[in-house]
């Protein structure tokens, strides 16, 4: 309760520092509209913000659920197989050298303008985070456990499945975490690039005809998209196993 | 289940530095040898060795029990730390062994055994709501669980208060009875109370100390308890 009310003192703050910034610099509404203006927009504008804002938040969460899944399966892999490990590991560190937005009209040129291209950017974004998070935690073994399992002459699969991936959960928690952050921004990216539908679109376009008051509010939306999720996964991974 | 004495002599390096010997011992069969020493002068070396965790320990020697047969698979080890999974309950962490091993979970010998460590009505409970005390009986039962004829503890009442400590060494002393027990532990008080064969190992190498003739667990406050653990700690600071 306490926090929910400082949230809104802030928020309340930084409306009224807005709205003084705009009236005492006198800025134009082309520039920067007030809050006011914005908030007028949103409410105006909500059949078009929600229509493209469902677009995005479908890329989002099929890159991040994808995302995470292949994350997974790759950082169980590496942890599991030391082939594994010294082959893809490289090539890992490698890929990340390379900046996933200069991908993105790769990935349009190769998946088209629809939802493929922006749920692969998505995807490419987070995967790494996520993946190294979890092997990470997956090399962490409390060594006390390893050698517990050793004496109760445990397989190796079992090991792993009983002991090293429940325990790596909180990492894979956290690799989540900037995951939720992360998958917006490829999402957005790849609307940039090339798209008919989506926030990104959406505020290109409104960009372009100089409706920043649409683009302020396509904004303000695609950041309470971003929290919501945030917040959701955070709650989830609490829930996985410290109840 | 018939129980080994367990012998060891030889000496260790870990990368060139000499850990410990020459030295040579014997914990006779079924019985309770406590390895008294100060840190750092090889105790957990030896029970790693005797565990079989001894990677990237050079050890020049042998390690058998007296009936010939291999050690592996007949060794429980008790840590100074529980080594409870958090995210099972005591009764799961009880069976783990057998989920480790891919057999099916003895539960109602879980239930038994917890309730010979006082714990019938925690079975359900996860580690974060058990006292520290109560995580290493959770310990000892797993470790009954899993039925070894040898059982090696490694300080493993160390971390306790003091009263939940007493308390643990009197149910260890009654529930590991008739296995051959080698206890590693710095505390002299715990040496008397447990030690039916007490080794006291130093830099020098390994001496065996004769304990009071009272069954064990000595009683803590008896004279010829706290009359041996003063002698046990002198011989301590002699050896400096």
């Amino acid at each position: 309760m306490r926090t929910a009310v400082r949230i809104a003192g802030i928020t309340l703050f930084a409306l009224l520092a807005w709205q003084a910034l705009v009236v005492l610099a006198e800025l134009p509404r082309f520039i920067l509209p007030g809050p006011g203006l914005v908030l007028a927009t949103l409410w105006t504008s909500r059949a078009l913000i929600a229509e493209h804002a469902l677009v995005t938040a479908t890329e989002v969460l099929l890159g991040l659920g994808i995302g995470a899944a292949l994350g997974f399966v790759s950082a169980i892999l590496l942890a599991a197989s030391p082939l594994a490990r010294s082959l893809l590991r490289p090539m890992l560190v490698f890929s990340q050298a390379i900046p996933v937005f200069a991908l993105a009209p790769i990935l349009t040129l190769w998946l088209g303008y629809g939802l493929l291209s922006k749920v692969a950017m998505a995807l490419l974004i987070i995967y790494f985070p996520v993946t190294s998070a979890f092997f990470d935690a997956l090399m962490r073994t409390p060594p006390g456990w390893l050698e517990l399992a050793r004496m109760m002459n445990a397989r190796p699969s079992r090991t792993l499945w009983r002991i090293r991936v429940p325990a790596a959960l909180p990492g894979f928690a956290s690799g989540l975490r900037l995951a939720a952050v992360y998958a917006p921004i490829g999402a957005i990216i790849g609307e940039w690039v090339g798209a008919s539908r989506g926030l990104g679109y959406l505020m290109l376009l409104a960009n372009g005809r100089a409706k920043i008051d649409l683009m302020f509010a396509a904004l303000i939306v695609l950041a309470v998209l971003t929290l919501l999720l945030h917040a959701t996964v955070d709650k989830l991974c609490r829930r996985l196993w410290e109840t | 289940m018939t129980a080994p004495a367990l012998r060891l002599f030889g000496r260790a390096t870990i990368e060139g530095t000499t850990v410990f010997g020459p030295v040579s011992f014997e914990a006779p069969a079924g019985r309770w040898t406590c390895l008294l020493g100060p840190s750092g002068v090889g105790k957990s070396t030896i029970l790693r060795l005797l565990a079989g965790l001894g990677d990237g320990i050079a050890f020049e020697g042998k390690v058998t029990a007296d009936d010939g047969a291999p050690l592996e698979g007949r060794i429980a080890l008790m840590a100074q730390s529980d080594l409870l999974m958090p995210w099972l309950d005591a009764t799961a962490n009880v069976t783990f062994g057998a989920r480790l091993r891919g057999e099916a979970p003895q539960a109602d010998r879980a239930r038994q055994v917890l309730g010979r460590v006082g714990l019938a009505d925690h079975a359900g409970k996860r580690p974060h709501a058990l006292s520290g005390g109560q995580r290493q009986r959770v310990a000892l039962a797993r470790t009954l669980m899993e039925d070894r004829a040898i059982v090696l503890l490694d300080e493993s009442f160390s971390a306790l208060d003091a009263r939940s400590r007493a308390l643990m060494q009197d149910l260890a002393a009654e529930l590991l009875a008739g296995r051959t027990v080698l206890h590693v532990t710095h505390d002299t008080a715990e040496a008397a109370r447990l030690g039916q064969t007490i080794l006291l190992m130093t830099h020098a190498g390994i001496d065996v100390i004769a304990p009071p003739e009272i069954p064990t667990p000595r009683p803590f406050d008896a004279p010829e308890t706290l009359a041996f653990q003063s002698r046990l700690l002198r011989r301590l600071m002699a050896a400096g």
